[in-house]
Formats: C-alpha cells, sequence, structure tokens
C-alpha cells in the first residue's frame, strides 16, 4: 500500500515528532494502517477512541493502563484533571522509561475540540510536559485548521490519507469474493455495483456492505440455471432496478439490512410492501385532519396577501409563473385564525367549529405533521408551520380529490 | 577552532544511518538545548543577571518573556537555567516551581502543585488555610533555613502566563507577585506567554505588583542566516564516530543548501514564517526519507517536503468527494455567486443542481431528495458546510440554512485534480451563471 511510505517516515524507535495528526475520509485507512504498523513493529501503544471517552478520566485511564498497568490506573483520583495525569505519568515514567517511543492513537479526533479547551493544546505538547519519549498520533476526517486554538499550539505534523481510486475500491472490494464463484464473475458484479453506485457513495464500508446484502440476489438467476457466468448484460438487467430499489432503502437505511435480506427471499409480488421508516404515506388520517393538513400546507406556503384570490370565491386571475421561492425557502409560520379560515373554505361541507376540529389541529401536532412555533403558554394566538413535503401533501390530497396544485401560490 | 577528529572507525551505512537519525532527530524533535544561544545572546544575558540576582543576591524579581509561538521562549529559559546551575551555591540554594497554564487550571490545583514541587506536603499535612495567600506564607516561612535567618530563594516558572491570568480573582498571580515586591521571601516569577498583550489580561492591582519587565523575543532574521541556521541544523557534529560519512554528509549539505530550487523552496518558507519550529518541521519530513538506500538528502527530497508543508487539507478532502457531492458544491458555489455569499437551504442547491440536469448535463441523472439529503449530511459531517445558527429544533433539516466553508479557488483547484471528473461537470463549474 502507498500509505505505508508516508508513515514510515516517523515510525522510528528513536525520538519521533512530538504530535502527528493523520486526516482523511472515512474508511479510507487510517486506523487499519495504525494498527497493523504498530503491530508489526510492535511498538507500545494506546489506542483510544474518543467517542468511548465521555469523560477525560478515560482516556487517562486508558493510557496509564496500556503503557504502566493497571496499578497505574488505580492511581488516578476521582475525576482527575490534567495536572494528576501528567504527575502520576512522570512518576510512572521516571521507574520505567521508555526504551522505545511510546505512541498514543487518538481516533475521532475532532471530538476534543468539545471537552476543555486545554485538553488538546496539552496533548500536542505531551512529550514536553512528561518529558518522555511518546508521540501522539490523531486521527480524523475533519481538516487540522478546524482544529486549531485560539492563541495557536503546537502544530502536529499533517498527514494525508488520500482516498481510494475507483480501481483500486473495485480491488479491495473484489477480495472479499464467495469461495464458489470465481474471481472474474464475482469483478463483474462489483463492476455493476461501482456503475450504479459509484457515483453517488465511495465509502468502502458501504460499498462492501451494499455488495454483501445484494449478491445472493445477483446470482439467482445462475443458480435458478436460467443464465451462464459470463452472460453479463442479462444478469446486468436482472440486478439493475434491485440495485435502484437498494439506493432508496437500504442505502438510505430507510430499511434495515435484515429487512433487505428477507424482502429478496420473498416473491416477486409480495416484495412491493417494503415498508421505509419515513414512508409514512400508511399513515391513515381522518377526513377533517386531511383537510387541516393541505390548510397548513396552503397556508405554509403561500403567501397572506395572495389567501384573498384563491380563497374567495371569485374568478382568478391570469399570472406569469414565479419560481419556486416560497417552497425553497421553506414553510412559514401562521396563526390558527388564518389556518381555520382557508380550511373552512377547502372544505365542501359545512364544519361546526367543535372541539373535535381542534382536537385534530392537537394530534396532527403530536404527529410532527405540523410543528408549533408560539411558546406552550400562549393560548389564544398559537402560530403553527407545516412540516411535511410536498409529494406527501399531494399524496394526501389525491385521497380527497383536492388538487392542491391549483391553490399554491408558486404553481400559478 | 576545534579540530575534526578524523577516526578510522568506519562504522557500516546501516549503523551510521541510524546515528545520523538519533543526532537529527533529538535536534529537531525534542529540541535540544544548543550549547551557546543563538540571535538571543542579549535577551539571554538579561536574564541570567536577573536570575542570578534572585538566587545569589535574594533579590526578589519579576519579569515575562514574550514572544510568537515558536520563538524559541521555553528554550532560552531551558539554557539560561543551565548556565546558572553552573554554580554549586546556586545549585544547592535555588528551588524551582515550574507550573503550565494548560495543567494547572484552577489556582487550587496551583497551589496543591506549588506545595509538591516543595516537597512541602508533609509541612502541610492536613492544615486548612483561611486563604491563599495564607497557604502561601505558610509554604515561604517553611522554606526558611535551619537558623531561620532567610529563606531559601524560589523560582517560579509560570509557562502559558496568559492562562493563569483567567483563574478566578487572579490570585495566584496576585500572590506571587505581592511576594515578589514585599521582603517576605526571595522569590523570581518567570512568566512565559505567545500574547503580545498579556498586560492587557492583568487587574489593576496585579499589574501594579508587577515589575513591568518584559523581554521580547522577535525573530529578526534574515535570509543569509535563515539559510545558514537550515545549514547548521542538518550538519553532523564534530564528535561524530565515523568520520569520513559526517565529512561526506556534511558536504553534502552544503551543496543542498546552495542548490537553486532549494534556496527557492527555503525563501517560501521564509517568507510565510521565520520561527524554528516550522523550519523543524519541514526539515523533519526530508529526514524522514533518508535511509540506508538513499543516504543523503536530495533537492528533490526538500521540494516533496515543502509540497506537503504547503498542501491544502480542504482540497485534498474534496478530492475524495463522490461525483454527487461534487456537484453540490458546485451549485453551492453558483448560489453563492448569484446572491454573494447569503445562506443557503438544502432546497435551493437541489434546485440549482436540477437546473444544471435539465439544461446541460448528459452523464449525470436526478436522484432522490433523500439520496441528495445524505450527501449532504455526509458534507456537513465533514464541516465543508456549516449551519448558520445552531438553532435546529424547530425547522426541517432541508430548510436549515447553511454556509459554504470552501473558497471558490479551492473549488476550482480541486476540480482540476479531480479524477475523471465529466466535462459537463467542469464546465458548469467554470461558466459564470449557473
Amino acid at each position: 500500500m502507498t500509505h505505508f511510505t508516508h508513515i514510515k517516515m516517523c515510525d522510528l524507535h528513536i525520538y519521533s515528532y512530538p504530535s502527528i495528526f493523520i486526516y482523511g475520509h472515512r474508511a479510507s485507512g487510517k486506523s487499519h494502517v495504525m494498527h497493523v504498523l504498530l503491530k508489526e513493529l510492535e511498538l507500545p501503544h494506546a489506542t483510544v477512541s474518543c467517542v468511548e471517552c465521555v469523560s477525560v478520566a478515560l482516556l487517562f485511564e486508558q493510557v496509564l493502563l496500556s503503557f504502566f498497568g493497571c496499578d497505574a490506573a488505580s492511581l488516578l483520583p476521582r475525576s482527575p484533571s490534567l495536572s494528576d495525569f501528567v504527575r502520576i505519568y512522570r512518576q510512572q515514567c521516571s521507574q520505567s522509561p521508555a526504551k522505545q517511543t511510546r505512541y498514543i492513537v487518538m481516533e475521532k479526533a475532532e471530538l476534543l475540540r468539545d471537552t476543555d479547551a486545554n485538553l488538546l493544546p496539552a496533548l500536542l505538547r505531551l512529550q514536553e510536559l512528561v518529558e518522555d519519549n511518546v508521540t501522539i498520533i490523531l486521527l480524523s476526517e475533519i481538516v487540522w485548521d478546524k482544529f486549531r486554538p485560539n492563541t495557536g499550539c503546537f502544530e502536529p505534523l499533517l498527514l494525508h490519507f488520500p482516498d481510494y481510486s475507483k480501481g483500486e475500491l473495485q480491488q479491495i472490494l473484489s477480495q472479499d469474493r464467495h469461495p464458489s464463484y470465481t474471481a472474474e464473475f464475482y469483478s463483474s458484479y462489483i463492476n455493476i455495483l461501482l456503475g450504479v453506485f459509484y457515483s453517488v457513495c465511495r465509502d468502502l464500508r458501504e460499498l462492501r456492505h451494499l455488495a454483501a446484502l445484494n449478491f445472493s440476489k445477483f446470482c439467482e438467476p445462475l443458480a435458478e440455471g436460467k443464465v451462464k457466468e459470463t452472460d453479463t448484460h442479462k444478469l446486468w438487467r436482472n440486478i439493475e432496478p434491485h440495485l435502484k430499489k437498494a439506493m432508496q432503502t437500504v442505502y438510505l437505511r430507510e430499511v434495515s439490512s435484515l429487512q433487505w435480506e428477507q424482502m429478496q427471499q420473498m416473491e416477486e409480488k409480495e416484495s412491493g410492501a417494503l415498508r421505509g421508516l419515513s414512508a409514512h404515506t400508511h399513515v391513515e388520517l381522518p377526513y377533517y385532519s386531511k383537510f387541516l393538513l393541505i390548510a397548513a400546507y396552503l397556508a405554509s406556503y403561500n403567501p397572506a396577501r395572495t389567501d384573498k384570490r384563491f380563497f374567495l370565491k371569485v374568478d382568478r386571475f391570469n399570472f406569469t409563473p414565479k419560481n419556486l421561492l416560497n417552497h425553497l425557502l421553506g414553510p412559514k409560520p401562521f396563526p390558527l385564525d388564518r389556518l381555520l379560515a382557508i380550511f373552512y373554505s377547502v372544505v365542501d361541507n359545512r364544519v361546526a367549529p367543535t372541539a373535535s376540529i381542534f382536537s385534530q389541529i392537537s394530534s396532527l401536532v403530536t404527529l410532527q405533521l405540523l410543528t408549533q412555533v408560539s411558546h406552550d403558554d400562549q393560548l389564544d394566538a398559537p402560530k403553527y408551520k407545516c412540516a411535511v413535503s410536498m409529494d406527501f401533501i399531494c399524496a394526501i390530497s389525491r385521497t380527497v380529490n383536492f388538487d392542491i396544485v391549483k391553490y399554491l401560490y408558486d404553481f400559478l | 577552532m576545534s579540530k575534526r577528529k578524523l577516526t578510522d572507525a568506519h562504522l557500516p551505512v546501516g549503523e551510521c544511518i541510524t546515528q545520523v537519525q538519533e543526532i537529527l532527530r533529538e535536534r529537531l524533535c525534542c529540541q535540544k538545548l544548543p550549547d551557546r544561544p543563538e540571535g538571543v545572546e542579549a535577551q539571554h544575558k538579561h536574564l541570567l543577571e536577573l536570575l542570578k540576582r534572585t538566587a545569589v543576591h535574594g533579590e526578589s524579581n519579576s519579569v515575562l518573556i514574550v514572544g510568537p509561538r515558536g520563538a524559541g521562549k521555553t528554550m532560552l529559559l531551558k539554557c539560561v537555567l543551565r548556565d546558572l546551575l553552573e554554580d554549586k551555591e546556586v545549585q544547592k540554594n535555588l528551588l524551582q516551581v515550574h507550573l503550565n497554564g494548560l495543567l494547572q487550571t484552577d489556582d487550587r490545583i496551583a497551589l496543591k502543585e506549588i506545595t509538591r514541587q516543595l516537597h512541602l506536603e508533609n509541612a502541610v499535612g492536613d492544615k486548612v488555610f483561611g486563604s491563599f495567600a495564607e497557604n502561601l506564607a505558610f509554604l515561604l516561612e517553611a522554606l526558611k533555613k535551619g537558623d531561620r535567618s532567610s529563606s531559601r530563594p524560589v523560582l517560579f516558572v509560570l509557562d502559558e502566563f496568559d492562562l493563569f491570568a483567567h483563574h478566578k480573582n487572579q490570585t495566584l498571580l496576585y500572590n506571587l507577585f505581592d511576594v515578589s515586591q514585599s521582603a517576605q521571601a526571595p522569590i523570581a516569577v518567570v512568566g512565559i506567554t505567545c500574547r503580545l498583550d498579556v498586560l492587557e489580561l492583568l487587574e489593576k492591582r496585579v499589574k501594579s505588583r508587577f515589575s513591568h519587565r518584559q523581554i521580547h523575543l522577535l525573530s529578526s532574521l534574515t535570509f543569509p542566516q535563515y539559510l545558514e541556521r537550515v545549514r547548521t541544523q542538518l550538519s553532523l557534529p564534530d564528535d561524530f564516530p565515523d568520520g569520513k560519512f559526517a565529512e561526506d554528509w556534511n558536504a553534502s549539505v552544503k551543496t543542498l543548501c546552495e542548490d537553486k530550487s532549494v534556496e527557492d523552496v527555503l525563501q517560501r518558507h521564509f517568507n510565510s514564517s521565520k520561527d524554528a519550529r516550522s523550519m523543524h518541521m519541514l526539515l523533519m519530513f526530508c529526514l524522514s526519507r533518508v535511509s540506508v538506500s538513499r543516504p543523503a538528502i536530495k533537492p528533490a527530497d526538500l521540494l516533496e517536503a515543502s509540497r506537503l508543508c504547503f498542501a491544502d487539507a480542504k482540497a485534498n478532502m474534496l478530492h475524495g468527494l463522490s461525483i454527487l457531492e461534487l456537484c453540490l458544491i458546485i451549485a453551492m458555489k453558483h448560489l453563492n455567486d448569484v446572491y454573494e455569499g447569503e445562506p443557503f437551504n438544502l432546497q435551493m442547491v437541489h434546485n440549482e443542481f436540477k437546473k444544471f440536469l435539465q439544461r446541460k448535463s448528459n452523464s449525470m441523472y436526478n436522484f432522490d431528495q433523500p439520496v441528495i439529503m445524505k450527501a449532504f449530511e455526509h458534507l456537513q459531517q465533514l464541516e465543508l458546510i456549516r449551519p448558520v445558527d445552531s438553532s435546529s429544533a424547530k425547522i426541517q433539516r432541508e430548510y436549515q440554512l447553511m454556509r459554504l466553508m470552501i473558497d471558490h479557488s479551492q473549488i476550482m483547484e480541486a476540480l482540476q485534480k479531480y479524477p475523471q471528473c465529466p466535462t459537463d461537470v467542469k464546465q458548469w463549474a467554470m461558466s459564470a451563471f449557473g
């Protein structure tokens, strides 16, 4: 791997630079190379994931444990400060000095910025503070410029882990091949997979996951005897719609991997009922709730001055179409009165303003289809915002035979 | 002039290289103290005088060493201490307390540390003191010599001095300076800080007790001196075991520094920052390429090291984005151009992208809104875009306003290097009006 040559520069057992910052995209091999290197060369190291260290005590404990054993770690007082850590480290390393450079590897180092302001600058200078041959290696996907404290700090050596090219991704993914199929067969599968997903996602982990999930479907026609291994066109035709569907569901984590696998085993006809997380088009609302929601959508996306034009029963004027400005900016808040006014205007039959109508508004808020913008104690003039998307409201309006597009200002 | 001791010992190349690495790394990485101060002779003399007056004559003093990061403040202090401690009397009597603003974040912790460093834990025991001043007075009292006539001189070194000024009421600083002004005990307070405006941070009562003595370390290096410094940093000392190897090495370093391309590179570094630390980083990159198969530093190594030092991190990250994410960034760039830097949300970016697809694209096709949302969120995780305000409670994700944290020129540079970038995307990026 080309990355080895980059790292090799700083790995000697003599004094190393006090801190090194390695950045690169996710799944570009940073932790992997680090671990392999430290293990192969058998260097004393402590690996800390900053996600696990909710408090600094966990970080200190882990470091002392890895270098000096659990006796040293138990010397830490309750809620230790950085001062305690440095003191204990100094005591311990005067008893057992480092014969080789000790490495502390911190993954997801961007979380260090959210801890105390003194932790990051102190860690960068740890070699100087404890007077020991120790090097801190920070791994992150955020660039160093976003880490630098206000008054500056000891600048670490910056190393970039480049991302994999398409060819390299293909090579790496082809290594997971199933033993009962040939390498060419698997690499043609990977080729097709990359063709669909490469323009959207280049994360190695995601691609491996998708490759593993969809391989059985790819091999299905082969198992059924319909096609031969070399019949790439037919195989492609079989798998391509399936991969497109995967992009809308599994890739977005709308369905879990388990659901996806189950779905693949079901018959074609049944598989249409794949329920995604955000597919709440199956939410069945009462009749008036639907109209309330439509009215809320109109109130959010039409400017108030245009209500007169839409909701009085008069002829409409002819206007030139505007651009989708209101739809780009997001929903606007509206008072309850306006909602009710529009509601009475769009509902066909006469509706009495009973408590059941108002309670339906509250339940829409609970379902998070409406959001309440005003404060809870403003009882007489509450304000709401509509929180549903265009597709959703079009689906709802279709079920009640209401042409919402005619009433939207942006679509005149 | 010391004579070069040419030994006849001839070590194998591997051994030589290891020795070279050891010596040079000690110099570059862990800041080995130079034998003589270079370029800071006046400051060295001043500080040495001051500390001698405290250590030998029992006079209390306070001083601040001020200079930008990497200027050599701590190194100066260490050199002065080393020279000071050559005197036997001083070595016997002087007590040192080293505090660091990054570690001692609280006055209480600082006091414990002082007690510990003066080895007075037993004397203090379980006593409870009413105030900081009492505690400090007790400590200094306890340092009095056996005949109770005078106290031993104590040197307080406060690293990251400006952080101490953020403690509550600045009690530690107040008390230390108070003691240095009154005749209680001979102490010297040396503060080291990178902030030039450190005196503004002190309260009035603290500032009045400070002697206003400042030693500034502002580098006045010229380029020839800088070049010379590079050469000396890379050269091997006279006592290197293999004399022939050392000679060859030093000769190659000399030719390296005379090379024109190397001089240009060093000029560029000198123009961006003169301090020793960034020079050491550059030399460290060069040094790491030295191995048995390449036993000397070549100009190409230095050029490569310079390229690594000046690499644009964000452009490197842009290189690894998927083509969809790159298109979203180009759409954001166009929005910024048209609306002059106003924040945008996902809907606007998607709209802009759709306009591109309708008009100009033949290689990209439209994706669903959730897929675009995922790409957008990935960009947010990489902190290439940032929300305008953090109150994301009441706003839907698609409508949350964001700003782009990348410059126009960085995007164009990244596009040049992007592997297999479709031409219509490139042309879209370069066109003036989305």
